[in-house]
């Protein structure tokens, strides 16, 4: 099968800069694929590459298993680096002249301003619109061509939070319906509630890629006692030393969750009090702060 | 490339600055080639244009009337045209909007410069449309009878006013494209047109005899060469027989296609910012 997204060696110089580095990226039939990275990291670049408008300096791409050409974008929408649109054409105009380029039937247009719910002011000139206005209709424009694969770089720009809420949900709806999602976003909460997979992009490099879970790393148990300096004693006998750290004056420990009820026990027995014992997983931007700290080190 | 073409048509039948462009073109037509000259010889004032009298203004002229404007003042319009065609999808940004969407580069290009070319057939069928209108008028208010030019000579015209409109047209898409702007493109357009083109004709060309050649390849010389030709008054800026009439249609069309192939040359090889 085909996949929806390959690419290998890619690579783009601006002159002394290298915007994108020897990427391997590949992106499953289906999934919600997050494309994370701080600014500046490559992603825009990297989506430029896979939709033809900038040409790489080195590697491969593959989209739907094409590689580019004409005709190799008949069945991807793309919202690139924010909206973009005719300040004199309403909405709907706009949609139906960016229809006409795709070749998707007229039909659409209506349909896709229901599902970014923008229908009600589709009538009015695009330069007027709001932020979030101009980001729902660029959403519209990349659904256009009912897309098998759609590629979005931060969708929610300029969103309130119901919007954003929205926004989430139409993707999330999407993926659940089969289409494939590349979503590029530096806003971790926004990748770790919508994708099934990850890729952490710096300085041009993918730096790791995985499940959101597989970049958590595995749960700890977080203990709260006293007194922590006979907590974390016992915690060693019992556990070994390199599964047990002090955090902000709390217990990790690296062990499966349903040992929590023996380990509270164990402690109690040694004279400990347990205020608080409970499974604590990482969250995506301690992971993400960790990597791109990292990969800085690395190149320094 | 229709569908490109439909969407360059229905994007220039909706922007407000091409119609903005139409009706100064028109206006301007009408002021230079028929009031101004007409005001002049009813009050009987000497100027340019009034030597040639009454009959200058009259129907048969048409042809003529209507040509002399596109070397330079016509031809600038048109070549703002041009340039806000192309130019405005690097302003606004959208060139990737409509490059997701999936055309390729050259359908989208095509489909811009066959709309240009129907934009600028309807600038010329306008102007002669109102000139038309204005020198029966003229006819009319000096009960002079009303003769029209030739059919063959009247699609002649019509023909070679599309061709200068269109190769100044592709000279605004051409500059769009290598500059990727708006402002700049209409600024090095315009001051070639208006100040360069001028200068050589009315001062380099007659102290150096090796500009003087040089001007016979020129769009512009051959423009107004071209417009001579088919009768365009001498008197109007930019028209001068410097080369034959065949000759000028032919270097017309020359540029024409280079400033196009040129364009498309640029816009294939280059990122989309």
């Amino acid at each position: 099968m085909n996949l929806p997204v390959q690419t290998e060696g890619l690579t783009k110089r601006y002159g002394d800069l290298t915007a994108v580095r020897d990427l391997d990226l590949t992106v499953r039939a289906g999934e919600v694929y997050g494309f994370l990275g701080p600014n500046g990291a490559g992603k825009t670049t990297t989506l430029r590459m896979l939709l033809g408008l900038v040409r790489p300096t080195a590697g491969t791409v593959r989209l739907l298993g094409r590689p580019p050409g004409a005709g190799q974008l008949a069945q991807v929408g793309a919202l690139i680096e924010g909206p973009a649109f005719y300040p004199y054409l309403s909405g709907r105009e706009n949609l139906r002249v960016l229809a006409r380029y795709a070749g998707a039937p007229a039909g659409r247009v209506p349909l896709v301003l229901d599902l970014v719910d923008l229908a009600d002011r589709a009538g009015d000139r695009y330069a007027g619109y709001s932020l979030g206005m101009k980001q729902r209709l660029g959403v519209a424009a990349a659904l256009l061509k009912d897309p098998r694969l759609l590629i979005l770089d931060e969708p929610t720009n300029g969103l309130d939070p119901a919007g954003t809420a929205d926004m989430r949900q139409l993707i999330r709806r999407l993926g659940a319906a089969g289409c494939t999602v590349l979503l590029s976003s530096h806003l971790l909460g926004e990748v770790e509630q919508v994708c099934d997979r990850v890729g952490v992009v710096s300085r041009g490099r993918l730096i790791a890629e995985g499940s959101v879970a597989d970049l958590r790393g595995t749960a700890v148990l977080r203990v709260l006692a006293e007194p922590l300096d006979g907590a974390a004693e016992r915690a060693r006998d019992l556990l070994g030393a390199d599964r047990v750290r002090v955090v902000d004056g709390a217990l990790e420990l690296t062990v499966e969750p349903d040992r929590a009820a023996w380990l509270n026990t164990e402690l109690v027995r040694a004279g400990v009090a347990v205020r608080e014992l409970r499974p604590h997983e990482r969250d995506l931007e301690q992971v993400f702060f960790e990597l791109i700290g990292k990969e800085t080190a690395d190149v320094r | 490339m229709s569908g490109s073409f439909q969407a360059e048509l229905v994007k220039l039948v909706r922007r407000p600055a091409a119609w903005l462009l139409l009706v100064i073109a028109l206006a301007l037509a009408v002021l230079f080639t028929y009031v101004f000259p007409y005001a002049g010889y009813a009050a009987g004032t000497a100027g340019p244009n009034a030597a040639r009298g009454l009959p200058a203004l009259l129907p048969d002229q048409l042809v003529g009337n209507s040509l002399g404007g596109l070397p330079v003042f016509l031809g600038a319009i048109v070549l703002i045209l041009g340039v806000l065609v192309v130019g405005g999808e690097y302003g606004w940004g959208t060139w990737k909007t409509v490059l997701s969407q999936g055309p390729s580069r050259l359908a989208v290009y095509a489909g811009k410069l066959l709309a240009l070319a129907v934009a600028t057939l309807v600038v010329v069928l306008a102007v002669f449309g109102v000139g038309a209108v204005s020198s029966v008028l003229v006819a009319a208010a000096e009960a002079q009878p009303v003769h029209w030019p030739g059919l063959g000579d009247l699609l002649t015209g019509i023909g070679a006013g599309w061709l200068i409109a269109t190769m100044w047209a592709m000279l605004g898409v051409v500059l769009a494209v290598a500059l990727r702007a708006v402002a700049l493109p209409v600024g090095l357009g315009l001051v070639w047109m208006l100040a360069v083109q001028n200068l050589l004709t009315a001062i380099a060309a007659p102290l150096l005899d090796w500009v003087a050649q040089v001007q016979k390849g020129l769009p512009g010389p051959n423009a107004g060469s071209l417009a001579a030709a088919l009768g365009a008054s001498s008197d109007t800026p930019g028209v001068l027989a410097t080369v034959g009439g065949g000759q000028a249609a032919t270097v017309v069309a020359g540029y024409l296609v280079a400033f196009a192939v040129v364009g498309a040359a640029l816009l294939r090889r280059r990122d989309i910012d």
